[in-house]
């Protein structure tokens, strides 16, 4: 059937919580009664990248914007713009008001955006594999497996340097020739869609607006490491994502871009997706395994790493979600194009979350190497309401803390460890100086306290204690050596720490410590917080006994 | 499971050696080995909490860190292996101050009331908190406070004294397959929890103890007998008669400083004779009895074509392990008592009798090396003569602190005979205490009762020892008898299954629920370990040697017992009084 | 709890997940789906099916954040804490939360309609503060907000 246009309506997490459905429904109510539905077709579609206000609304082909738009606004759409082809500039996108028709991909509606993982979000339909197919996909899979052999796969994913971007920033190649090169019939891809680091949704975008993507890179690792089954990890809190995933695979199944023998190859790949149940900690991979194979996610013994032992002990590739989402480029583009992007030591783009107290709210893909400043004050469109910058914490609570000098350092994952500091999920927290720094670091202790598996010792215990300490400092009886305290029990924790969760915890802790040193003295020789933000009065612990 | 330091110096054998540097000395140690087992090869004392020889390891106290050259964390040893060329210190400033915080950092959430405490003497916690010199605790803040659970007959858990290092959970899960409790929660909330969250007593725990044993703190106790003992010894009204186990000779020494091994028979009588007890007595009496019984049911079995294999019933852990998990074999198991039941149905009877005293004033209370006997002596089948058989049960480490209470020093006791006729036995009903000691005194009896002829070599080897299976084939009038021995419930159940499946062979197993049988058992001195095991295990192989009869149906006093009031072996009298039935009871 | 036509259910759940390896997770998470909670009976149940221990199926099951033993209200409220919520008054909301059901976190309104607790990020923080009613998420919260989708639960 020919429809006369197309009407997408943004449906991802976030805009279902600022009510797309509610808007999806109306649209197709009001189309329906203005006597347009052999004409106008809605469609969902995902994320379009940082600086859109949830939920937007596209209509096709005039390339027009809404944003963001209330169930009150849909029949002024309808009946202003489908029916009478006038557009209603109140409703259009802020940043492209002025102009009056906001012009639709590309040019792009950010000037440093580089798309290569987002390269389909807010173009397809997420729930259609005719427009993923129409738009080059599955050809990578079909020419990886027509035309190449296993071994050049991963060759030119090693020579692309795609690094790994769950946090670690591990050389995605390497991990899939260690995994190729172990013994073993049976080998496992799996999926990191566990994306638990505060400030962090760039995974729920990709899985919600391009989940093929994903699954296709999945079936070539697969192929390249001699993998014939995949999963992929989804938390709980992404109902979304489980949703468009679970179509996606059907939709492969059915036109055998996955299953048995695909393209009418001898090569066969199935993926299957497991739900979290809440818990930060299964990000950590061997603590994902054992959540897949239904135990308590509690971190495991390395070595032996996942490539030689991961699931039910057989090697095992885990990769995060953006990372895969760069597999089928590499394929198609070659090594080469992938090596022009980004910088020398670190290809590739990075998607970036804008999170906490910055103008514009959102996500944005752009080359690594950009710098802070760039993203926080051109792209998120500087810090909201005219305060100043007290942080930016990157990669969520256990990456790195950025203080206001450290706005030029290019951002990515060999430079940022020279500043104490760490790329890692790319999750960019801003936070203004009306923000106490005990609260603040109070905040990540306690994420931390809340998600620690209760395995180690330093973990278990010194969290707690990081906490106790911090909550008496801002209850104001805090003293000058509890502040050495929390030094060397975050030194201790790090060093001693069973997994990556309560290694990386005491880093906002230590780094705010030294930048911070007056704001926390004050707290501790004065009892005062100079933002007025801790209550500086002791609160009674009450006492229970608890039966276990 | 993890290797046992045997098992690594097999390995070594058949492995390449790798060079590595501890603490300055280049040392050649196989590769695989991790830091803590190449340090303890070379004698370098790395301290631990979690990790326990024979169980798989698991990483979580980070006591034993290590630092590793060219690493930015320290590592924890008992997980990390070695590498070709590793450079390791093992007490520099950073792991000895790494240690010590994370010490402090378990007691910031802990009672610190050694002096209330079961295990106070025998913590490991206590003791590494001495030898690293803690005296304040710097990082103070909220500690968690929990009931104690005292709902188990056996095992007393107290989770406020918990350090969350797993042991038990592993030894529950891989040494006896039970599965009775695990890790609950999270975060600081984690504990250990049975079942479903329930208390102990309503879980699938057999109450073994070995639990107990491998707690490095006084969280896992028994569930203690002495204030009602006590009572008891006091109440002038009360004739109290004490019953020791076949292991208790062969360990209660060690709480004294004895070497392990050290056979204490007669300084052990004499010491519960100046505690008050009217009449010391002894289990072996029954250990015998309990071979007479048991060995004929075999003989009518295995004539009349009765169900087989018979597996034995003297262990009350493997007994609940039984009614949980193989419910199908409840009719192969032998429907005799074990030892300190039927020690205690004869005395309220047979031996009240004669005395003259009415069984309700009669108290009987045994010794053993076991918890699990703390339950069985309330099971409600075990009161035939209409008196509880036994009354009290203290375990090994009990009975030790009770005569420390009275200022008895069993090292200075003089040697005192077990009084008549409760205390006459033999050889045979000395090796109960070992793992395959019952299948021994049983073949010593059954071959003879059965061929009439004297049995000359009477030292069964194949069934001795650690192995976890062990088996043996006993030519019986040219019939070729096949028994097994198991001991640890893990190890009985790879027996167990080939019987669920109709692939064995066996027409007599043994099973014990303790890793070497009783002088392993939960009640044991702590520490209690292999090479400790081992020690135990041969002293008790001495009593064997040392005694003039060595075959349960020569104990005069068994047979006087028959005689005078039983009648026949698995007769209607002794049917009575010294069998029992079963129950099946909730899998899970 | 013990009715047979439960069981029903959960042998139907138990039965989605026969070819899977290790599937214990995915059960728990469909019978919590189901009924709310995981009641003590019903973990001894899928224990004994899936021949797992018991005190491992509960170590599990209280575990993870989102499963829950003990009984809790019909609509679970999670409200999120993490930072990129905490800087935009993240507080604020479980405060009128707290005020507006009366009850505190971790704890369930008198009527059985409403639990509260807090939880990690929601991985919706380009519209914090943010929360999850069962399993829909809500952003950019105010005082106002809150009103209008308790009324919407409310009724
Ligand atoms: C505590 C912790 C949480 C983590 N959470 C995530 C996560 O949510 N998503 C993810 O992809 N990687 C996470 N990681 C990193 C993974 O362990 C792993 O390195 C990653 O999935 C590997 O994929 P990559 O090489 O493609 O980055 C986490 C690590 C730790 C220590
Ligand atoms: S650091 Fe230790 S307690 Fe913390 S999450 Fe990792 S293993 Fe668990
Ligand atoms: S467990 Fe050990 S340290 Fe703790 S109170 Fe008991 S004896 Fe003392
Ligand atoms: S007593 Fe035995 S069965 Fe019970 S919890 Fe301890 S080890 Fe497990
Ligand atoms: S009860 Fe004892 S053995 Fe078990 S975890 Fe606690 S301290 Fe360790
Ligand atoms: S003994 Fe090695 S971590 Fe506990
Ligand atoms: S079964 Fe308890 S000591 Fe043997
Ligand atoms: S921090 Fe609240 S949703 Fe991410």
């Amino acid at each position: 059937m020919f429809y006369r246009a197309h009407v997408l309506v943004e449906m991802t997490s976030s805009s279902v919580a600022l009510g797309a459905a509610q808007v999806k429904e109306q649209l197709e109510r009001e189309i329906a009664r203005a006597g347009l539905g052999n004409e106008v077709k809605v469609l969902e579609t995902g994320s379009f990248g940082a600086a859109l206000p949830s939920p937007f609304v596209v209509v096709y082909p005039d390339n027009v914007i809404y944003a963001p738009v209330s169930v009150r606004d849909v029949r002024r759409i309808v009946e202003e713009h489908l029916l009478k082809g006038r557009v209603v500039r109140e409703l259009l996108f802020a940043g492209e008001r002025g102009g009056g028709v906001a012009t639709f991909i590309p040019p792009s509606p950010l000037k440093k955006e580089k798309r290569v993982v987002l390269r389909n979000s807010g173009l397809i339909d997420p729930l259609n594999i005719e427009e993923y197919i129409a738009r080059d996909g599955y050809l990578a899979l079909a020419k990886v497996l027509t035309e190449m052999t296993p071994e050049e796969v991963i060759e030119v994913v090693k020579r692309s340097g795609l690094q790994g971007r769950g946090g670690a920033g591990f050389p995605t190649g390497l991990k899939w020739e260690f995994t190729r090169k172990a013994e073993g019939e049976e080998k496992y891809i799996v999926c990191n869609a566990d994306e638990g680091e505060p400030g962090t949704f760039k995974d729920r975008l990709i899985l919600e607006g391009d989940p093929h993507s994903v699954l296709e890179a999945m079936a070539i690792a697969g192929y390249a490491v001699g993998a014939n089954q995949g999963y992929i990890y989804v938390r709980a809190e992404y109902p979304q994502s489980i949703r468009h995933l679970e179509v996606a695979i059907a939709q492969a199944k059915e036109r055998g871009l996955l299953g048995e023998r695909i393209l009418g190859t001898s090569f066969s790949f199935d993926v299957k997706i497991r739900r979290g149940a809440g818990a930060y900690v299964c990000g950590e991979e061997t603590a994902l395994l054992e959540s897949i194979e239904g135990k308590r996610g509690e971190p495991r013994v390395k070595p032996p790493y996942p490539p030689q032992k991961g699931l039910w002990g057989k090697p095992t590739v885990i990769n995060n979600v953006e990372t895969l989402a760069n597999i089928p480029p590499i394929i198609l583009n070659g090594p080469d194009w992938f090596r022009s992007i980004g910088t020398p030591t670190c290809p590739g783009t990075k998607v970036f979350t804008l999170t906490g107290n910055v103008n514009n709210l959102g996500l944005v893909e752009v080359p690594m190497g950009i710098t802070l400043r760039e993203l926080v004050f051109e792209i998120g469109g500087g810090i909201r309401g005219g305060h100043g910058l007290k942080l930016v914490q990157t990669g969520g609570p256990s990456g790195g803390t950025m203080t206001p000098d450290l706005l030029d350092v290019p951002m990515a994952f060999d430079t940022l460890p020279r500043y104490n500091s760490a790329l890692g999920s790319g999750a960019l927290t801003v936070i203004d100086d009306t923000h106490c720094i005990v609260d603040i670091v109070k905040n990540f202790a306690e994420f931390f306290l809340h998600e620690s598996c209760g395995k180690c010792t330093p973990c278990r215990v010194g969290g707690k204690r990081i906490v106790d300490i911090l909550e008496r400092i801002s209850a104001g009886a805090g003293s000058p050596e509890d502040l050495e305290k929390l030094r060397y029990l975050g030194q201790h924790m790090k060093a001693t720490a069973f997994c990556g969760l309560g290694q990386a915890a005491p880093n906002p802790l230590l780094r705010c410590l030294e930048f911070f040193r007056e704001e926390f003295e004050v707290h501790v020789r004065e009892k005062c917080c100079p933002q007025g933000v801790c209550t500086m009065r002791p609160k009674p612990q009450p006492k229970k006994t608890v039966r276990v | 499971m993890a290797k046992t330091l045997r098992e690594v110096a097999e390995k070594a054998q058949a492995v390449s050696l790798v060079t590595v540097t501890i603490d300055g000395r280049e040392v050649r140690v196989p590769e695989g080995v991790t830091i803590l087992e190449a340090c303890r090869m070379e004698g370098i004392h790395v301290p631990t909490l979690c990790y326990l020889e024979g169980l798989s390891a698991w990483g979580g106290c980070r006591i034993c860190m290590v630092e590793v050259e060219g690493q930015p964390n320290l590592v924890a040893s008992c997980v990390t292996p070695v590498r070709e060329g590793m450079k390791i210190w093992t007490s520099s400033k950073k792991v000895r101050e790494a240690r010590k915080t994370n010490l402090e950092l378990l007691l910031s959430n802990h009672p610190l009331d050694c002096q209330l405490c079961d295990r106070n003497g025998s913590c490991e916690l206590q003791e590494l908190a001495y030898q690293f010199g803690v005296r304040e605790i710097r990082f103070q803040g909220e500690r968690k406070v929990y009931e104690v659970d005292q709902s188990s007959p056996s095992v007393k858990r107290d989770p406020n004294r918990c350090i969350l290092c797993g042991r038990c959970v592993r030894t529950c899960r891989e040494i006896q397959t039970v599965c009775a409790i695990d890790f609950a929660n999270r975060g600081f909330d984690t504990v250990i929890s049975p079942s479903l969250g329930l208390p102990l007593g309503e879980s699938v725990c057999v109450n073994c103890g070995q639990c107990i044993l491998a707690c490095p703190t006084g969280a896992l106790s028994e569930v203690s007998h002495v204030e009602m003992v006590w009572e008891a010894i006091n109440d002038p009204e009360k004739f109290v008669i004490l019953q020791t186990a076949p292991a208790i000779r062969v360990s209660i020494g060690e709480p004294f400083g004895l070497p392990p091994g050290t056979v204490t028979t007669g300084k052990m009588v004499a010491a519960f004779r100046r505690l008050g007890f009217d009449r010391v007595f002894d289990t072996n009496f029954a250990a015998d009895l309990t071979i007479i019984e048991e060995g004929h049911e075999f003989i009518a079995r295995l004539k009349q074509g009765g169900k087989l294999p018979l597996i034995t019933s003297c262990s009350p852990g493997w007994i609940k392990f039984m009614e949980h998990f193989y419910p199908e074999l409840m009719e192969n198991v032998s429907t005799c008592k074990s030892p300190q039941q039927m020690f205690g149905a004869v005395a309220k009877t047979y031996y009240a009798q004669k005395l003259g005293i009415d069984p309700k004033d009669m108290v009987v209370v045994s010794i053993m090396p076991c918890t699990a006997k703390k339950f069985e002596c309330q099971r409600d089948e075990m009161c035939a003569s209409g008196f509880r058989d036994v009354d009290f049960s203290l375990t090994t480490r009990e009975a030790a602190r009770m005569l420390k209470e009275k200022g008895i020093d069993l090292k200075e006791m003089p040697e005192e005979d077990f009084d008549d006729p409760l205390g006459i036995s033999t050889g045979a009903a000395a090796v109960f205490g070992a793992t395959g000691g019952v299948m021994e005194a049983a073949l010593r009896s059954v071959y003879e009762i059965l061929t009439g002829k004297t049995l000359e070599r009477l030292d069964f080897y194949s069934v001795r020892g650690m192995d976890g299976v062990k088996e043996a084939t006993v030519d019986i009038n040219g019939m070729e008898v096949h028994v097994a021995v198991a001991h640890g419930l893990g190890n009985a159940r790879k027996v167990l299954d080939q019987v669920k499946a109709g692939r064995s062979k066996y027409h007599f197993i043994e099973i014990m629920a303790c890793p070497g049988g009783c002088i392993g058992g939960g009640g044991q001195p702590i520490p209690t370990n292999l090479e400790i095991r081992m020690k135990r295990i041969e002293a008790i192989y001495q009593v064997d040697r040392s005694l003039p009869l060595r075959k349960s149906h020569e104990n005069p006093a068994v047979q006087r017992l028959y005689e005078e009031f039983l009648g026949e072996p698995n007769g209607e009298r002794a049917h009575h009084l010294l069998h029992t039935h079963y129950v099946p009871r909730e899998r899970m | 709890m013990n009715t047979p036509f439960v069981y029903q259910d959960i042998e139907e759940i138990l039965s989605r997940y026969e070819k899977e390896e290790t599937p214990l997770l995915c059960i728990l998470e469909d019978i919590q789906e189901k009924w709310g909670y995981l009641p003590r009976d019903v973990l001894g149940y899928v224990a004994r099916r899936l021949g797992i221990p018991s005190s491992t199926v509960y170590g599990v099951a209280t575990f993870y954040a989102f499963l829950e033993v003990r009984p809790v209200g019909k609509y679970v409220i999670r409200v999120c804490k993490s930072t990129p919520c905490h800087v935009r008054g993240a507080t604020d909301v479980l405060e009128a939360l707290k005020r507006e059901l009366g009850i505190r976190e971790g704890e369930t309104t008198k009527d059985g309609k409403f639990t509260l607790e807090v939880t990690s990020c929601l991985g919706v923080c380009g519209v914090a503060p943010a929360m999850m009613v069962n399993d829909v998420t809500y952003g950019n919260l105010t005082e106002e907000r809150i009103r209008e989708i308790l009324a919407l639960y409310r009724e």
